[in-house]
């Protein structure tokens, strides 16, 4: 499980983060949501380890990623950041056979092909994956960074707004993906995302946060109310129930 | 249905299958990656080219009587001068792609940011606070050896600082860098100004060995050197390319992101310096190589860069040695036409691709 205890953080006298409180059980996925500035992704990344708390402890699966060994975290917990600028040139299959690093140190066994394979099918890149990321579209090109996040084989996967420049067909091919990864390879799978319907529809549970603070969690049908996102997203929303989700509709509101 | 995706998912009948995901057609890549076997081929063939100039350098116009003693005379003194283009080629093309990898840019290298301005700026404050005498009477190979530490130490506490925390714009390390180095080069001519001639002198011969006349007593150092770093980068290069993917991805692949960069710093700082030390400096030949490897090579896959930079380099110099020597009696030339042409080089690169 993921255990987050006081925990904050401030970029210089900009107060991002907490301090928050947080459990989160192992298995299924979690949606962090919330307004721009809200801490989320300041939050992602603290679990991850990519960014230093300035107080508090975060514990994944029983280590303190601030002290665990580097390596062992990484066969654990793998964190995917909203933007990727490197100048390496690889093609699909490089870049996901990189995410079998802390498995290999580089040197990839049959078993490491094996999951490349694996990843590279669940996520339909398999036809791709002699293309240089270059040549890619830049949904094409995100769809490559998840499958490397899950070619890491870890049990929980941390990812920041996965649904970046997808097309409405990716994006719920996506979410179905990511929800076969929690279901079929018992991953626990935490994502910051945009749109709050699709958090509704696909997670087990949502993290609502306003100003460096969790507010609301609880499972879609608890969190999905007017009152809670109007409160959180500050602006007039209404919940449409739809039967597999609620709905939220705040484009026009009269 | 949207058009704004370029991707031609929409004719496609699966497309349309949401349960099966986005399935892509998948057309032929445009440009199909180099394959193994055509990257094989073209090391070779750079590898040919390299040995070819070299024999071409040791036997071409020998005025000598085949067989006499001047002729082997003059063969080996053609011989070292062989060896001293090898050995700076390795460093400046394994140096750069090394660099370039760990700054995460395709830009700077370790020249364009003043390493070996440095290493100039160095000596010279060493004959100028110690004198040349002290110099002098301790030039032996113990002696090197501590002027490269120093040189080293310098370099890595300077860039390691300029490249941790907080990754700042690559136009202010291009600016910083380029500033290093006239700061550098300013105050080592400012010391030479200084000096009296004999230390001058000292000090020149040191400084600006040319590839025809090195000091063949360092030779030994540096293919130590060479070796030495070569076998540390070469076990490193998985970590190498996963440290080309920036701080964030190789910590989440559980690299521990600055060591490794501290590592590599030094060890380009020590090729650089033992390069400069042989032939002096030369600003635009690693970022020449490393963008013609790139090209050959096509992914930036270490276990693939690595050699391959290594053999173009040493082709690229000994040909150029060779042409301009040997065919042009132009051997004072060599630098001043490698750096024009990868001067020019990088300011074509820097028009048509920006500042990434």
């Amino acid at each position: 499980m993921i255990k987050l205890a006081d925990v904050a953080k401030s970029y210089g006298d900009v107060h991002a983060l907490g301090p928050v409180d947080l459990d989160l059980p192992r298995g299924g996925i979690t949606a962090l949501v919330g307004p721009n500035g809200a801490g989320k992704s300041t939050m992602l990344t603290i679990i991850g380890r990519l960014l230093g708390a300035d107080a508090g402890t975060v514990h994944v699966a029983g280590m303190d990623v601030t002290t665990a060994k580097s390596r062992q975290l990484a066969k654990t917990l793998a964190i995917l950041r909203q933007e990727n600028h490197f100048v390496a040139r690889l093609t699909v299959r490089q870049l996901v056979s990189l995410g079998r690093f802390p498995h290999s140190q580089g040197r990839l066994t049959t078993e490491c092909v094996a999951a490349v394979d694996r990843a590279l099918e669940f996520l339909d890149l398999t036809a791709l994956q002699a293309r240089y990321l270059d040549e890619l579209s830049g949904g094409q090109r995100q769809r490559a960074y998840v499958a490397m996040v899950l070619a890491q084989d870890t049990e929980y996967a941390l990812l920041d707004e996965p649904l970046n420049n997808l097309d409405m067909q990716h994006a719920v091919a996506m979410m179905a993906q990511l929800r076969r990864a929690a279901d079929e390879l018992d991953k626990t799978v935490v994502l910051v995302i945009h749109d709050i319907n699709f958090a509704a529809a696909y997670a087990d549970r949502i993290v609502a946060m306003t100003n460096g603070r969790i507010r609301y969690v609880g499972s879609p049908r608890e969190v999905m109310t007017p009152d809670v996102l109007s409160d959180v997203f500050d602006t007039p929303v209404e919940v449409i129930d739809h039967p597999t989700h609620p709905l939220a509709v705040y484009y026009r509101l009269s | 249905m949207t058009t704004t995706n370029s991707q031609p998912m929409v004719q496609s009948p699966a497309a349309s299958d949401l349960s099966r995901g986005p399935a892509i057609p998948g057309p032929v890549p445009a440009h199909p990656p180099a394959t193994v076997g055509r990257y094989w081929l073209r090391l070779t063939i750079v590898l040919l080219v390299a040995v070819l100039a070299a024999v071409l350098i040791v036997t071409y116009d020998n005025p000598a009587e085949p067989g006499s003693r001047g002729f082997w005379t003059i063969v080996n003194n053609r011989l070292t001068s062989v060896a001293t283009i090898t050995i700076v080629g390795i460093c400046h093309g394994v140096a750069t792609v090394a660099f370039h990898s760990v700054t995460n840019n395709r830009i700077l290298t370790p020249s364009i940011l003043g390493f070996d301005a440095l290493y100039r700026a160095v000596q010279t404050a060493l004959v100028f606070f110690l004198g040349a005498g002290a110099v002098a009477a301790t030039n032996t190979v113990g002696h090197v050896v501590a002027q490269s530490l120093l040189m080293i130490a310098f370099a890595t506490a300077l860039y390691g600082w300029l490249f941790s925390g907080k990754r700042a714009s690559l136009h202010v390390l291009l600016l910083v860098g380029v500033v290093l180095g006239m700061g550098f080069g300013s105050l080592a001519t400012f010391m030479q100004r200084l000096l009296t001639p004999s230390e001058f002198d000292i000090l020149t011969a040191r400084l600006f060995a040319t590839m025809s006349q090195s000091d063949s007593t360092y030779l030994p150092i540096g293919f130590a050197a060479v070796v030495g770093v070569g076998f540390v980068l070469w076990r490193r290069r998985h970590v190498l390319d996963v440290v080309s993917m920036g701080r964030e991805v190789a910590t989440g692949l559980g690299v521990r992101y600055q060591r490794e960069v501290m590592l590599v710093l030094v060890m380009v700082a020590v090729l650089i310096s033992v390069s400069t030390s042989l032939t002096g400096p030369m600003t635009f030949f690693g970022f020449l190589v490393a963008m013609l490897t790139y090209q050959l090579v096509g992914t930036s896959s270490h276990q693939w860069t690595l050699p391959m930079v290594a053999a173009l380099s040493v082709a690229t110099l000994l040909s150029a040695y060779f042409v301009l020597r040997h065919v042009f009696y132009a051997q004072g030339l060599i630098s001043v036409i490698i750096e024009l042409v990868g001067g020019l080089a990088f300011l074509v690169y820097l028009l048509r691709k920006g500042l990434r």
